[in-house]
C-alpha cells in the first residue's frame, strides 16, 4: 500500500508598494516610462551617492502589518545583501535580514468547501526593487533598465502551514485584497507589482519533520501558483515513491509545458553576505506613529464581510462576494447609500446579480462598470418608491448601460416609464380585460386559479409594464370572487 | 626652516581689503603647482580654466562686497569628492575617465562660498593606504624629502598644502587619512566627529568610518573651511542634524579651566624615542599654558587594528561592487560573457591592495565567518567607544593629546610590500575613527632628519570647538606650524 502523503507549503510574497516616489530617492515611482528615464544618479548607484528612506514606506508597512496582527517593530535596521547582477546597480540590495519591521502576523483563511484555518505570518520587511534585464531585439548583448530600480517593495513570509494548493490560492487572495483594501500595492500578478514564490515539500501524513522543500518561482497567476504547487508536490512524492531523494533547490515554473524545471542547486545558491547598511542609521519608529496610523486603519474585509451580515442582513456568501474586493465593497456601499429606502438586501441583488453579471460576461473590472454606483442606487431607489416595476427597471438599466450613465430619474420621465398606481386607471384596465374573456373568468371561478397570471399579464402588456403588479393583483382577485 | 607661507585667514582678510585679488592668488597656486608638480605629483587633476574663472568670479563678489571668509581662496580638493563636470578618478584605473553628473554637498558648499576650487589631489587608491603609493597615477613625494612619503591616503592634499600649492586642502579620513599626512608633512589636519560633514558625493570606502575635514596651515584655517563644510545634509541620512557652532569665534580660549588625558597605551615602548620627547614638550607647552594634564588608560587600545581591518574592508567590499563595468568607468574590451565582464573589468580596474580589501571583506562576511569576525568586530567597536567616553566623562577631559603617527615620514618603497607593517602605520589614529569622534594632527617638531612630528588631540563628540581651541592656543605660543619644507618658498 503505498503512503499517504501531505504537501506543505510556504510562500513569500513581494508587494510594490504604491508610494509617490522611489525608498531611497526622490525619482518618481511609475511605470511604463521609456526605459531608464526613471532614474537618477541614487537609482544609478554612481559613486559617492546615497540612500535616504522615503518614510512613506515606514507607514506602508506598518499599515500591512497591523492588519496581519502582527507585531511592529520599533527599532529598525536596514541591511545590504551583496550579489552581483546588471539589474542590481549597486552590488548589493538594500533590505531587512536579522530585524524585520514586522513579526509574528496571521491571515485567516476560508478555502472554498473547506474548514476557515489560521495560517502564520513569520515576518514582513522593506526592502528595493531591482531593475530589469532586457533580452530581445539584440544579438549577443542584453540591455538593463533600471526605472524599476529603488521601488519599494514589501516581502511577507507565510509559516509552512499551507496544506494544499487551494489553501495557498485563498491564501493568495485574502493577502491580495488586503494590500488593496490598504491601498499599499494594487495587486498586480501579471504585472509583477505582486509576486509569490512558493515553498514546497512533501511528508507521509503525521510525520513531524519537513520533507526537503523546492522554491518554485516563476509564477504571474494565482492559478499558475496552485497549478505549480500541485505539479510540484506530486512531482516529490512520484520521486519518493520512485526510491529517489528530493534535494534542496529552486525551481521554474514553466506554465506552457505545465511543469516545474530545476534553477540551481543549494551548492550554486548565493552566499549573500548580509551585514547592516551602513548608510542608513536605525529607524526608530513612535508608538504614537503606530496609534495613529492604528487610528486610520480601513475596515479590512473580514470586518466588512462581518458588518454586510450583521448590521446589514446579508447572507454569507452576499458579504463574502461583496466583500471579495475593496473596489466591489466601495461600489455596494456607495450604491446602497444612494438606493434610500431600498434595503441591503435588494441593492446586493442588484449588484452581485444585475451589475456583476453583465460586469463579468465582458469582461470588465468593477472600477470600469459604465453604470456608476449613484446611478444604479437611484434606479432601485425608485422601485422601492413604486415609480417604475422590477421589470421596467431592467429596462432603465440596460439604457444606463448602453449610453455610459446617466440619470435614471430623468430616462425614467422621459420615457414616460412611470408606473400606473392611479386606482382607478387601473380598475378601467382591468374591466376592459375581463370583459374580453368571460369564457377564463368562468375557468378561473371553476378552481382553475393560475389564470390569474394570464390575467395579470394581459394587463401589464395593456400597460406597457407600467401598472403597479401589487395593486393589479389586488383588484383582479376582487373582481375575480365577485363577478 | 621658517618661512611664512601665507594662511588661508591672512589671505582672505587680505582679499577682503582689498590688498591682493584672487586671480593674483589663484595665478601664484597654478604657478607654483606647474613648477612643483611634476616632481612632487600632488595633483591628478589641475583644473586651470575653472579655478581661473572662479578667481574672476570671486574678485567680482568681493568688489560687490558680498564675499565669505573663503571667497576667492584657492583649495585643493582630494580626488575623492565628485564635482560636477570635473573628472573624478579615487586615483583609481576604474574611475580614470568618470566624470560625475553632480556635485559632492562638501564642495557644492565650498564652491556657494565663493573658494575656488585648483583642481584633484593625489591620493591612495579608493583612500585604501598609508603612503600614496597605491594611486594608479603614481605616489606622491613629500615636499620635505621627496625620497620619502607624505603619508596618506591623503597625500597629494598634503603635499600640495606642505608645498604651498594651495591655501588649504579637503581630504577624507577613514583610518587617519587626513591626521596621519598632516603629521608626515607638518601641516594641521583635521577629522570631524562622525557625520558633523556630509559624505555624499563622496567616494565611498568605509561608510561607518569615512569623514571629510580640512587640512591647513593652522587650527584657525581648518575652523574657517570647518565652518562652511559642517552641517546636516538631507542626502546623508548619518549627517548629524545639530547646529553648527562658530568655530572662529571658539578659539581663543583660557587653557585655565582644561584638562588633557595622556593615555598611556600610546606611548608604549615602540614610540620612536624623538616623537616621544616631541609630544612630552607640546605637554609642557601646556602645562606652561595652565592646563591639567591627566594620566588616562584606554585599555582597548590594541584592539584597533584587527578591529578596523574587519569593519573597513568588510564595508569596501560591498561598497566597491558598483564598480561592474556596466554603467560608468572601465569596462573590460570584449567580454565573453557577463561572468568575464565582471571578472576582467574589476581585475584591470582596481589595484593590488584594493583587491586585497575586497577580499579580506568579503571573506569576514561569508557565511560561517560573520559571527566570528564581523560580529565580534562591531561588539569591539562599541568598547572601544565607551573606553573613550569613559575616560572623558571619568576625568572631566577637554582633550585627550597623542602622538599622530608612530614614525616620521618614511621611504617610499620600504612598507608597501609588507601590508602589516603599513597598517600599523595607523596605530594612533585608527580608534578615532572607530568611536566616530573628533581629532585634529598638529605640528609639533622636527627629528633628527629634519622630518616634521605631529600630535593628535581628539575630542569629545561634536566637541570640535573644544579642539580647536586647544590646537589653537598651541600654536599661538609655538612655530612649528610656521616650518615650511627646505626650498620652499613663500
Ligand atoms: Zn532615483
Amino acid at each position: 500500500m503505498s503512503t499517504d502523503f501531505e504537501t506543505v507549503i510556504g510562500l513569500e510574497i513581494h508587494t510594490q508598494l504604491l508610494t509617490r516616489s522611489k525608498i531611497f530617492c526622490g525619482c518618481p515611482n511609475r511605470f511604463g516610462a521609456a526605459p531608464n528615464t526613471q532614474i537618477c544618479p541614487v537609482c544609478a548607484a554612481f559613486p559617492g551617492v546615497l540612500p535616504v528612506l522615503n518614510r512613506a514606506v515606514l507607514d506602508m508597512a506598518i499599515r500591512t502589518g497591523l492588519a496581519v496582527n502582527g507585531q511592529i517593530r520599533l527599532r529598525n535596521e536596514f541591511a545590504r545583501k551583496n550579489y552581483f547582477y546588471p539589474d542590481l546597480p549597486a552590488g548589493y540590495q538594500i533590505s531587512q535580514f536579522e530585524l524585520p519591521i514586522v513579526e509574528h502576523g496571521e491571515l485567516i483563511i476560508e478555502p472554498e468547501g473547506a474548514p476557515s484555518r489560521r495560517i502564520g505570518i513569520t515576518r514582513i520587511h522593506m526592502e528595493v526593487d531591482a531593475g530589469k534585464n532586457l533580452h530581445e531585439g539584440i544579438q549577443g548583448a542584453s540591455w538593463v533598465d533600471l526605472n524599476r530600480t529603488g521601488t519599494p517593495l514589501l516581502e511577507i513570509v507565510s509559516e509552512p502551514d499551507l496544506r494544499s494548493a487551494a489553501e495557498a490560492g485563498a491564501y493568495l487572495k485574502k493577502l491580495r485584497s488586503i494590500v488593496r483594501y490598504l491601498e499599499v500595492c494594487d495587486g498586480n500578478m501579471e504585472e509583477g507589482s505582486f509576486r509569490c514564490d512558493a515553498n514546497v515539500s512533501v511528508r507521509p501524513r503525521g510525520a513531524e519533520r519537513f520533507g526537503t522543500r523546492a522554491e518554485v518561482k516563476n509564477l504571474n497567476s494565482i492559478r499558475n501558483v496552485m497549478r505549480a504547487i500541485e505539479y510540484e508536490a506530486q512531482r516529490q512524492i512520484d520521486l519518493i515513491e520512485s526510491g529517489g531523494k528530493v534535494v534542496q533547490e529552486t525551481r521554474l515554473w514553466d506554465a506552457n509545458q505545465n511543469l516545474t524545471r530545476s534553477m540551481r542547486g543549494k551548492e550554486e545558491a548565493h552566499d549573500y553576505r548580509y551585514f547592516p547598511e551602513p548608510d542608513l542609521p536605525p529607524v526608530v519608529i513612535a508608538p504614537e506613529r503606530i496609534a495613529a496610523i492604528r487610528a486610520t486603519m480601513p475596515e479590512l474585509p473580514d470586518a466588512k464581510a462581518r458588518r454586510f451580515r450583521d448590521t446589514l442582513g446579508l447572507s454569507e456568501y452576499d458579504a463574502g462576494v461583496l466583500t471579495a474586493s475593496h473596489e466591489l465593497a466601495g461600489y455596494f456601499e456607495a450604491t446602497l447609500a444612494g438606493a434610500a429606502p431600498a434595503d441591503a438586501k435588494s441593492v446586493a441583488n442588484w449588484v452581485t446579480g444585475d451589475l456583476l453579471g453583465r460586469i463579468n460576461k465582458e469582461g470588465l473590472e468593477i472600477t470600469a462598470s459604465p453604470v456608476p454606483a449613484q446611478a444604479l442606487g437611484a434606479l432601485i431607489a425608485m422601485i422601492q418608491e413604486n415609480v417604475i416595476s422590477g421589470k421596467i427597471a431592467k429596462t432603465v438599466f440596460a439604457l444606463l448601460w448602453e449610453q455610459g450613465g446617466g440619470d435614471p430619474r430623468r430616462i425614467v420621465a422621459e420615457k414616460g416609464l412611470n408606473q400606473v398606481t392611479d386606482q382607478g386607471a387601473i380598475e378601467a384596465e382591468v374591466d376592459r380585460i375581463l370583459a374580453l374573456h368571460p369564457e377564463k373568468i368562468a375557468q378561473y371561478q371553476a378552481g382553475k386559479s393560475q389564470l390569474l397570471g394570464f390575467f395579470v399579464g394581459e394587463i401589464m402588456k395593456a400597460t406597457r409594464g407600467k401598472a403597479n403588479p401589487g395593486v393589479v393583483n389586488e383588484l383582479l382577485k376582487n373582481r375575480l370572487q365577485t363577478s | 626652516m621658517e618661512s611664512a607661507l601665507p594662511t588661508l585667514a591672512a589671505a582672505s582678510r587680505a582679499l577682503a581689503a582689498g590688498t591682493v585679488s584672487s586671480l593674483e592668488l589663484t595665478r601664484a597656486c597654478l604657478q607654483r603647482i606647474a613648477r612643483l608638480n611634476p616632481e612632487i605629483n600632488a595633483f591628478i587633476t589641475i583644473d586651470e580654466e575653472g579655478a581661473l574663472q572662479a578667481a574672476r568670479e570671486a574678485d567680482a563678489r568681493i568688489a560687490r562686497k558680498e564675499h565669505t571668509p573663503l571667497t576667492g581662496i584657492p583649495l585643493a580638493i582630494k580626488d575623492i569628492f565628485c564635482t560636477q563636470g570635473l573628472r573624478t578618478t579615487c586615483a583609481s584605473a576604474m574611475l580614470a575617465n568618470f566624470i560625475p553628473p553632480y556635485e559632492s554637498t562638501v564642495t557644492g558648499r565650498l564652491r556657494t562660498a565663493g573658494a575656488v576650487l585648483l583642481g584633484k589631489t593625489n591620493m591612495d587608491e579608493f583612500a585604501m593606504g598609508s603612503s600614496n603609493e597605491t594611486s594608479h597615477f603614481g605616489p606622491v613625494r613629500n615636499p620635505w624629502d621627496l625620497d620619502r612619503t607624505p603619508g596618506g591616503s591623503s597625500g597629494g592634499s598634503a603635499a600640495a598644502m606642505a608645498a604651498g600649492m594651495c591655501l588649504g586642502a579637503l581630504g577624507t579620513d577613514t583610518g587617519g587619512s587626513i591626521r596621519q599626512p598632516a603629521a608626515l608633512t607638518g601641516i594641521t589636519g583635521l577629522k570631524p566627529t562622525y557625520g558633523r560633514v556630509s559624505r555624499f558625493g563622496m567616494i565611498a570606502f568605509a561608510s561607518s568610518l569615512d569623514q571629510a575635514g580640512p587640512m591647513t596651515r593652522t587650527v584657525e584655517d581648518a575652523a574657517l573651511l570647518l565652518q562652511v563644510m559642517a552641517g546636516h545634509d538631507p542626502l546623508d541620512a548619518t549627517s548629524i542634524d545639530a547646529p553648527v557652532p562658530d568655530y572662529a569665534a571658539a578659539l581663543p580660549c583660557d587653557l585655565r579651566d582644561v584638562r588633557i588625558g595622556i593615555p598611556e597605551e600610546y606611548f608604549g615602548n615602540g614610540l620612536n624615542h624623538e616623537i616621544r620627547a616631541a609630544i612630552e614638550a607640546v605637554q609642557e607647552v601646556y602645562r606652561e599654558l595652565g592646563a591639567t594634564l591627566v594620566p588616562i588608560s584606554l585599555p582597548m587600545t590594541g584592539h584597533a587594528i584587527p578591529t578596523y581591518y574587519i569593519i573597513a574592508p568588510a564595508e569596501a567590499s560591498s561598497n566597491l561592487a558598483r564598480y561592474d563595468g556596466i554603467r560608468f568607468g572601465h569596462r573590460a574590451d570584449q567580454p565573453k560573457d557577463l561572468r568575464d565582464l565582471y571578472c576582467r573589468t574589476r581585475a584591470e580596474g582596481f589595484g593590488p591592495e584594493v583587491k586585497r580589501r575586497i577580499m579580506l571583506g568579503t571573506y569576514v562576511l561569508s557565511s560561517g565567518y560573520y559571527d566570528a569576525y564581523y560580529r565580534k568586530a562591531q561588539q569591539v567597536r562599541r568598547l572601544i567607544a565607551e573606553d573613550f567616553s569613559t575616560a572623558f566623562a571619568k576625568h572631566r577631559l577637554t582633550a585627550i593629546l597623542t602622538p599622530t603617527s608612530p614614525e616620521t615620514a618614511f621611504l617610499l618603497g620600504e612598507k608597501n610590500q609588507d601590508p602589516v607593517s603599513m597598517y600599523l602605520s595607523d596605530i594612533d589614529t585608527i580608534n578615532v575613527n572607530l568611536a566616530g569622534l573628533p581629532a585634529i594632527s598638529l605640528p609639533c617638531g622636527l627629528d633628527a632628519r629634519g622630518l616634521p612630528i605631529g600630535f593628535q588631540l581628539i575630542g569629545r563628540p561634536l566637541d570640535e570647538p573644544a579642539i580647536l581651541a586647544t590646537g589653537h592656543a598651541f600654536q599661538q605660543a609655538t612655530r612649528w606650524h610656521a616650518h615650511t619644507p627646505p626650498g620652499v618658498t613663500p
